[in-house]
């Protein structure tokens, strides 16, 4: 394939962030939003270009005369050479995760692009917004297309960034500010093992490329010569520290902190980057080197019980949130969590990595329907300028649109037939089975979690009670509407695609066959679990109330998040920053300094006391004289004698 | 003597000291001190490209451009000049301070003349040092640069600027008496010259003795580059002293204390430089989480920003140490990135002062609404320097990084890994200050009548930045132009790999 058409892909958002940028605020709002749907819009045109000739052009370059997928390199310049072997290329990898990545993330972007012109309409700043936008599709489009794993690294921090100027994009408002200083610097905790995780590996394999660690993950694990660090082998080390960068970009416990305070930046960022990109880059990363963590089943376990514990917290405390998009983060932890879970179970002896093409395939369908619902809520705070259920209540009969599309959301989530996360749960559920029935009944207990408070929401929101709005809300206008109708569409038909055919672990094309027993199972759990909702919530009644009242503290401890903020607040002003910063800093003003005022003091003082030697009082050197002289005197005497 | 390069960046500063003295009022005075800086700018471009060409068409020496004149026979004492690749990069991060020092100090005030005139001086102790190969000079232009620094800041600076005057050129005299002493003994037992490249190629000096003089000259150079236990100076020093003077003293004085030691302690020791690199591994390591976590309760701009330097500049002397080329490219780096990016936050705090009279965090806030250009700037400089891809902090840490994990044993390792924490540390204040400085609501109404940068500050601030962002995008451009520098001769005196 030539170089331009991919390369294209990368070049046109950074143009336009920088064009934006520098010279946005010259420009109108209407020009400056359009320009940034045009751009997108030709990156969305292209990647799907590049992804179709990808699964479907047949081309020897992409898939090998056996009908495996191949991994094709189209460039790859080299960008800081830091030893012969140790070479930071940008590259461009198509494979069959990544090109899957270059339908989703253009498709979400450019929806949200379209989107953000009715929702951001009249901010100030909008030129600004943009230009962000740009700037985090770039970095997002980098990051997937990665050929090493330092340029992941890079374009993981660059999203990063993003991120942080997008949620603190309402600058003025504090809490948006402090959100955005939570997201970068938990996210920065995280990749501090990202990076040694990163240097312990390379260090063994001298090489930071995929395909040549992927290739050969036994090389891999045969270059770290056996070597050891405090009873687990160091490549485990390095797996399960890299794996770390992936929990604080994918909201881990007990790196989550910072998804649901990242609410605060504007909706459609939330739809875009909290939901559905950025933060599965973890999944990513773990399905990018997975090869790699296959060598060191330890590792994988680790993913599978972080994933597991995730998704049930998240889950509870989902149930009892009343900001509909502290909702909506928390289930985004946890569905995020169920592609873990399934990455961790994935073993080439069941059903060939089922829970490797599962995972992808939950990405591709969450992604859809995550944004859908992110956009939905966005329509719903517009209309009432609230993000909390009980600012809301029988919006139905106002807004049809997001109504219809919201519900369609919901029932995707849930799992029920024939919506997309039927198919992708589904399949996460019986790869979970067939590795563990212990794992299987607890996802499946998540999973039943998740359609009771995904139903709670919409209940609560389109139903319950019918209060008086001072302005009658009504659907977004046709900027806002046509995302979250393509949205559904796609979250209706997406569990259709035939996923094995494009994206399996080698790249062989994998038949996957529905395991009636698991899915039956799990629609009941789901369905029961939504008419339980529907029995609490459809019309307004005091048995929530009462029910949260019988066991307050569980109420209580799921809305504060099981005070994971408090634990952090603790660790972080009390220990780090009263405990080292403010002693450290004592230390250096009294200790150290105060030792170099000290030799300046000393030196003050001793001039001081010897100062009245030169009085110039003739007196006292006849003194001096006469008492030296007669000491000398003295003792040339008892010399001599 | 006239037809060698190098001279011209000793000259140019001295036509400039004349130029000024005859200047009468401040626009001549700012029409020489930009036209000479710009030549300076020019001729290190013009040096970087003549020296790229001699190393493309094969040239190895360890030095290029070298010259000697000599100045006092009876010592041996020359006037010899040479660079490598380490001595142009840091000529053109000279010359790129310099100029955008100027045009912050546009409106200094009081006495404009004498304030360039000691600047100017400075500035040739900064260029002779970077192009002297002979010890002595060497010595002589780095005394040259440092004894300016006590007026600048006496005179022309803030708060208890007399104190910090005095703290500051103390404790670098303090330094260079321990440099002294070491150079001294350089001389005498290496073979009685004071020529570098000689030293290094005898390899003469007696390893019984080597250990002292690399101790003397290390810790010497060391003050200079705010190695902790002796960095005081720096806190105290760079909040008083005025913005020009904070950026060429952060941005290139800072500078030599690194260079100093790698090309005196540690190019002429190599020996006593592998056995007792540990002990200054330790210090430089403190150095780099220590400075990081000071810098999260300052509350003065200036406090924080010297701290950062403690942190960044010991992450250069930890990478020095380190004693392979990787991790010696990147502390390279991390000087150029360091040097930039430090200007550049010392000239925006310089121009905040300007505008609201104060650097205390707690009294400012909301600065993006009133300044957004400084604002944005300001943003810009805290993700270079807390290691965003795309701008120059990002590859020297990464470089220096990849570097220190060569080394295979626990010790290595264990401190590598202790500065790896600093990207986070480095985070936490830098958010700390961005988000209560410039985000949230104005916090004093007067400042709403404030206005943004004119247009002396935006080209002071977009060259930096532009500086900042090209080694960022480009790095394989200056490792490359660095790592010629670790020639095979080279290789054979440091004995590394």
């Amino acid at each position: 394939m030539e170089f331009t058409i991919p390369l294209l892909i990368l070049a046109i958002p950074l143009f336009m962030f920088l064009l934006l940028g520098l010279a946005g605020m010259k420009m109108s709002h209407k020009l400056a939003g359009v320009l940034g749907c045009l751009g997108m819009g030709t990156v969305l045109v292209l990647s799907y270009y590049t992804a179709f000739t990808y699964y479907f052009s047949g081309n020897p370059e992409f898939i090998s005369a056996e009908g495996v997928r191949l991994q094709s390199v189209i460039f790859n310049v080299d960008w800081l050479a830091f030893t012969p072997n140790l070479v930071i290329r940008l590259g461009f990898l198509l494979d069959p995760i990544s090109a899957m990545m270059l339908i989703v993330i253009p498709t979400i972007s450019f929806m949200v692009h379209l989107y953000s012109m009715g929702y951001m309409k009249g901010e100030k700043g909008f030129q600004r917004y943009y230009a962000f936008l740009s700037l985090f599709s770039f970095s997002m489009l980098g990051l997937v297309v990665a050929t090493n794993i330092f340029q992941m690294y890079i374009f993981w921090e660059l999203v990063g960034a993003s991120s942080y100027l997008l949620i603190g994009f309402f600058y003025t408002l504090p809490s948006a500010v402090s959100a955005s200083k939570k997201a970068f610097i938990v996210t920065r905790f995280a990749d501090l093992g990202f990076l040694v995780g990163i240097l312990i590996l390379s260090f063994y394999t001298q090489t930071f490329d995929f395909i040549t660690m992927t290739s050969q993950p036994g090389a891999v694990f045969a270059s770290t010569a056996g070597a050891t660090f405090m009873g687990c082998s160091v490549l485990t080390w390095a797996m399960v520290l890299i794996f770390m960068g992936g929990m604080g970009k994918s909201a881990m416990m007990p790196l989550h902190i910072w998804l649901p305070d990242a609410m605060e930046g504007p909706t459609p960022v939330s739809a875009l980057i909290h939901a559905a990109t950025m933060v599965v880059a973890g999944v990513y990363l773990v399905a990018r080197m997975f090869p790699v963590y296959l060598q060191v089943p330890t590792s994988l376990d680790i993913v599978l019980v972080v994933g597991a514990i995730t998704a049930l917290y998240a889950a509870i405390v989902a149930c009892a949130q009343i900001d509909i998009k502290r909702v909506l983060a928390f289930s985004t932890i946890s569905q995020i969590a169920f592609m873990m879970v399934s990455l961790g179970v994935a073993r080439p002896e069941i059903h060939e990595c089922l829970g490797y093409m599962a995972s992808m395939f939950h990405l591709f369908t969450h992604a859809m329907f995550k944004a859908l619902l992110f956009l939905g809520a966005g329509a719903l705070i517009h209309a009432v300028h609230s993000n909390n259920y009980t600012a809301m209540g029988g919006l139905r009969k106002y807004m049809p649109i997001t109504h219809i599309t919201f519900l369609i959301g919901c029932l995707a989530i849930a799992g029920i037939p024939p919506f997309a996360g039927f198919f992708s749960k589904d399949e996460i559920l019986s790869a979970v089975y067939a590795y563990s029935p212990f794992w299987g009944v607890w996802m499946t207990a998540v999973a039943g979690l998740t359609a009771f408070y995904m139903f709670r929401l919409y209940y609560l929101i389109f139903w319950w009670n019918n209060p008086d709005y001072h302005h009658r809300p009504h659907d977004g206008e046709m900027a806002m509407s046509l995302p979250l109708i393509i949205l559904a569409t796609i979250s209706v038909v997406a569990g259709f695609i035939p996923f094995g055919k494009f994206v399996t672990w080698r790249g062989h094309e994998y038949i996957i066959e529905m395991n009636w027993v698991v899915a039956s199972v799990s629609v009941i759990v789901a369905v029961v679990a939504i008419l339980i909702a529907r029995a609490l919530y459809i019309r307004e009644n005091d048995m929530p109330k009462r029910m949260a009242d019988s066991c307050r503290w569980l109420w209580t401890a799921a809305n504060r998040r099981f005070y994971w903020d408090e634990i952090y607040l603790f660790i972080t002003h009390k220990i780090i920053f009263n405990g080292i910063c403010r002693p450290i800093a004592w230390f250096d003003r009294h200790i150290i300094d105060g030792t170099m005022d000290g030799f300046a003091y000393i030196t003050n003082q001793a001039s001081y006391a010897i100062r009245n030697f030169q009085s110039g009082k003739i007196q006292q050197y006849v003194l001096a004289y006469l008492i030296g002289a007669l000491l000398l005197a003295i003792v040339t005497v008892c010399c001599v004698l | 003597m006239f037809s060698n390069i190098l001279i011209y960046f000793v000259l140019i500063p001295l036509i400039m000291l004349a130029g000024l003295a005859l200047c009468q009022n401040i626009k001549q005075i700012r029409a020489v001190a930009v036209t000479g800086s710009l030549a300076l700018c020019g001729l290190s471009v013009y040096l970087l490209l003549e020296y790229l060409g001699l190393r493309a068409a094969g040239d190895e020496a360890p030095m290029l451009f070298t010259g000697s004149w000599s100045w006092f026979s009876p010592l041996n004492i020359n006037l010899a000049v040479g660079v490598d690749g380490i001595s142009v990069a840091m000529l053109i991060l000279s010359s790129v301070i310099l100029l955008t020092g100027s045009f912050a100090s546009w409106k200094i005030d009081p006495l404009p003349k004498e304030f360039f005139l000691w600047l100017v001086l400075l500035s040739t102790g900064v260029f002779g040092f970077f192009i002297s190969i002979d010890l002595f000079t060497m010595f002589m232009f780095y005394e040259v640069a440092l004894i300016p620094m006590y007026l600048l800041i006496g005179v022309w600076g803030s708060g208890k600027k007399n104190y910090s005057a005095m703290k500051l050129t103390l404790m670098l005299m303090g330094g260079s008496a321990f440099l002294m002493l070491g150079l001294i003994g350089i001389y005498y037992h290496g073979g009685e010259t004071w020529n570098l490249l000689e030293i290094a190629n005898n390899s003469s000096i007696d390893p019984a003795w080597q250990n002292t003089l690399f101790c003397l000259t290390f810790v010497g150079f060391g003050v200079l580059g705010a190695m902790f236990p002796f960095h005081t100076w720096s806190p105290d020093g760079h909040a008083s002293a005025p913005t020009a003077v904070s950026m060429l003293h952060a941005g290139v004085l800072m500078k030599l204390g690194g260079y100093g030691c790698f090309r005196v302690a540690i190019y002429l020791m190599p020996q006593a430089a592998n056995e007792l690199a540990w002990i200054f591994l330790i210090l430089t390591g403190i150095s780099v989480v220590y400075g990081a976590f000071s810098a999260c309760v300052q509350t003065d701009l200036k406090y924080i920003n010297a701290y950062s330097s403690v942190s960044h500049c010991g992450l250069v002397l930890f990478a020095i140490l380190m004693l392979n080329t990787t991790a010696m490219t990147g502390a390279i780096m991390q000087m150029l990135s360091h040097g930039l990016m430090t200007a550049l936050f010392f000239a925006l705090i310089g121009m905040i002062y300007g505008r609201t009279h104060t650097r205390d965090i707690r009294l400012m806030g909301g600065l993006m609404k009133i300044m957004p250009f400084l604002a944005v700037c300001y943003v810009i400089a805290g993700m270079a320097s807390l290691g965003l891809p795309g701008l120059s902090g990002f590859v020297a840490e990464m470089t220096i990084f990849v570097g220190s994990f060569e080394h295979t044993d626990m010790f290595h390792r264990v401190f590598t890994i202790l500065a790896c924490c600093s990207i986070v540390i480095t985070a936490v204040y830098i958010l700390r200050v961005v988000g209560k400085l410039l985000f949230g609501p104005v916090y004093d109404e007067h400042h709403l009548s404030l206005t943004d940068a004119t247009w002396w500050e935006r080209t002071s601030t977009i060259t930096l930045i532009i500086c900042v962002a090209a080694i960022g995008c480009f790095p394989n451009f200056f490792a490359n132009l660095i790592k010629f520098t670790f020639s095979p001769s080279i290789f054979a005196v440091i004995g590394m790999n």
